[in-house]
């Protein structure tokens, strides 16, 4: 029992939201009296019903029947979609709101750290930030004046101490907050996704912390949506889906499941199939269907950048055509065009193609995507003449990185819309 | 690894309680950096910085002096009228910041409530701790007013710090329940700068308790204000001024279960802070 740092059982967390209801007349008296009854209503503690009486609620469960322990000196990567349980899990466990249902045991110290800089006020300086930000998380004062010299070192703020933090720049300041966070000595350390933010010097001395911090033995609960991060850091992974523990265990096939798991699959077909439905008839061109594949498997909405991305596209060709091209174009969230790819853009001369059923697969190699959010979208033109249907098959995607480019510098976000793995030559001379 | 002991714990839907005094404890030292933070934040960036303390209830002295004291000429029992006012401007003036920013404290630090966990109990009592230094500042004037009239401090003085707590816990037990309204229904926003002006013409502050009609007076002592304001009168005058102690027991009683609901009622909705602030 005493090596077990949390056990959680049977533990749920209950939103209730609200929707407002629509009402389509309403005298002012109607409004006054309302208003009154729910006064009444708001300052009697003791009553159970609610005030939003105009209100329609719903029950949601961000987390349900969740059981895990984690033992001490365990590295957990919590893994999940947006939306799937993990901050919540986080804001539980660190005790800021209260679970509906079941129990956590916590044995040891806890600390967490849902934000960078929490509580750091703009008009005081640099030095008292660090006390008061010390202090919010836990810190004690002796504690904090036996390692100030330490965190400003960290930070390389020694000379805007006295100034206040709403003069530095916005990397001084994630410096200054992530340094005070980064010498807490808890026995169990609470991370949500805090390496987020910063310039990348600083994401590296980030995460080289956070692997002295695992080093030293102690308990990290760690939220990244980085699967290289979680890999390299955790020894245990957690697989959070909807609110529910999907799995946990030592093995890193968890994440490789995830990744396909979390594809939308049922939004992703009915998404595309609706587009085709609905296009008009064409007497040359019928799409027949569009989809992304990796590893065999469909992938609709999550991409991962570390094995190869099939583009397949079914059409039928009704007459013969001269210059009858698919392409696909690949841009980013602003619908920057990143660049075009056709089906026939290997060829020497226009191709004319006959009537029959295609099948036409593009390849984007691995190691090309960088982790952004991407949309591809598919065509089909007749050159010089017609686009084939209107609009375009969209797939609108996120990359997670599993790629190779750059990966021993995993604290270091990659910049740029691709990250290719470019071939180097590099020539040593020596000095004479 | 003794010391582990402590961490052990369990967190489970509504048992917080058990922990939740002794972590009032255990983040004393947060109170104390809070209060702090409140108090240095206060006056940066003003030219006048902690003059302001003195210049607002000094200036609302004077308006009160010409306007009740010269034009309504209202009685001020044998005392010189500005004396008799600041004594009352100083607790009222005091409650009412108190009272405004407890009421408003938890809303203010809303990211902290969403990112850490710590009793939130600590927020609104170190609010109060700045305007019990406002207080301490602006009691200066009242010394010197006092030396101005001759009027020498005699035993009565040494009860003030009773008033003052009698105040304090006013204030607490008023803003621990605008504080957790406010949370949920920001009307309050609305009304807390309301109830500190009101509050001002219905306490005692430019006139004397005394021209309450005889048979409203209990109900009038209901205010628990008005047991503090007499009370610092009384004191600083040397007893000259009416007091009773009706009005303080009334006061006491009020106050009391102003502070017990209201804890009661901050413990049952705190758990929910972070999830509707």
């Amino acid at each position: 029992m005493s090596n077990i740092a949390i056990k959680v059982e049977n533990l749920g967390k209950k939103y209730v939201i609200k929707h407002e209801k629509q009402e389509p007349y309403r005298t002012f008296q109607d409004v006054l009296i309302n208003s009154a009854k729910k006064v009444i209503t708001m300052v009697n503690p003791f009553s159970q019903a609610s005030v939003e009486n105009d209100e329609t609620t719903e029950e949601f469960w961000a987390l349900k029947d969740v059981n895990f322990e984690i033992k001490k000196g365990d590295k957990v990567g919590i893994i999940g979609r947006n939306g799937a349980g993990k901050s919540t899990l986080l804001k539980v466990l660190s005790r800021i709101t209260e679970p509906t249902t079941g129990k956590i045991h916590i044995n040891g110290r806890i600390a967490s750290l849902l934000e960078v800089g929490t509580g750091f006020h703009p008009e005081l300086t640099g030095r008292e930030n660090i006390f008061l930000n010390g202090a919010i998380l836990g810190m004690s004062r002796a504690e904090i004046k036996a390692k100030f010299d330490e965190i400003v070192a960290f930070a390389e703020v020694e000379k805007f101490l006295d100034t206040p933090v709403k003069r530095y720049s916005s990397g001084m300041y994630v410096r200054l907050a992530f340094s005070v966070a980064a010498h807490l000595e808890p026995e169990i350390l609470v991370v949500d996704e805090v390496l987020a933010v910063g310039d990348a010097a600083f994401q590296k001395k980030c995460l080289g912390k956070m692997n002295d911090v695992s080093k030293e033995g102690r308990t990290i609960l760690f939220v990244s949506h980085n699967m290289q991060a979680i890999k390299q850091l955790c020894n245990k992974f957690i697989y959070l889906k909807n609110g529910s523990l999907m799995e946990i265990g030592n093995d890193e096939e968890i994440i490789s499941k995830y990744l396909i798991d979390a594809q939308d699959i049922i939004n992703g077909k009915s998404k595309i199939k609706n587009f085709i439905d609905k296009l008009p008839q064409d007497p040359v061109f019928e799409l027949l269907n569009v989809e992304l594949n990796q590893k065999g498997k469909n992938v609709f909405d999550l991409v991962e950048n570390g094995t190869d991305l099939y583009i397949k596209i079914q059409y039928k060709v009704l007459r013969r055509t001269s210059g009858l091209r698919v392409y696909f174009d690949l841009v980013d969230e602003y619908d920057t065009l990143l660049f075009r790819s056709f089906n026939d853009e290997d060829n020497d001369n226009i191709s004319i193609v006959e009537i029959g059923t295609y099948t036409a697969q593009a390849i984007i190699p691995k190691n090309i995507l960088a982790p952004i959010h991407y949309v591809i979208k598919v065509c089909a033109t007749i050159f010089n003449e017609r686009a084939l249907f209107p609009g375009s098959a969209d797939f609108s995607f996120f990359v997670d990185r599993t790629g190779l480019a750059n990966r021993a510098y995993l604290a270091d976000p990659l910049r740029g819309k691709l990250a290719p793995l470019i071939k180097w030559q590099i020539e040593q001379k020596e000095i004479k | 690894m003794e010391k582990n002991k402590d961490f052990e714990f369990t967190i489970e839907s509504g048992k917080a309680e058990r922990h939740y005094w002794m972590d009032l404890w255990r983040y004393r030292e947060l109170f104390y950096i809070l209060a702090w933070r409140d108090i240095a934040v206060q006056y940066k960036q003003t030219i006048m910085g902690v003059l302001w303390a003195v210049i607002r209830p000094l200036l609302t002295m004077i308006i009160f002096v010409v306007v009740f004291g010269k034009i309504a000429k209202l009685p001020s029992e044998g005392v010189p009228y500005p004396v008799f006012v600041f004594a009352a401007m100083l607790p009222w003036t005091f409650f009412a910041t108190a009272f405004t920013s407890a009421g408003n404290s938890l809303i203010g630090n809303a990211n902290l409530i969403s990112k850490v966990y710590f009793p939130r109990l600590i927020i609104p009592a170190a609010s109060i701790i700045v305007a019990m230094v406002d207080f301490l500042i602006s009691f200066i004037i009242l010394i010197a007013l006092m030396f101005w009239y001759s009027y020498f401090p005699t035993w009565h003085m040494l009860t003030l710090p009773l008033f003052l707590l009698l105040g304090f816990f006013t204030a607490f037990g008023a803003g621990l329940f605008i504080a957790s309204l406010n949370v949920k229904y920001r009307d309050f926003r609305f009304i807390i700068p309301f109830v500190a002006q009101l509050g001002l013409y219905i306490s005692p502050v430019a006139f004397s308790t005394t021209l309450v009609p005889e048979k409203y007076q209990l109900l009038y002592y209901m205010n628990p204000m008005v047991a503090v304001i007499d009370g610092f009168r009384w004191a600083i005058s040397g007893g000259q001024t009416a007091f009773n102690m009706t009005e303080v027991i009334v006061s006491i009683i009020v106050v009391t279960l102003l502070c017990v609901f209201g804890a009661i009622y901050f413990r049952k909705t705190e758990k929910t802070f972070a999830d509707v602030i």
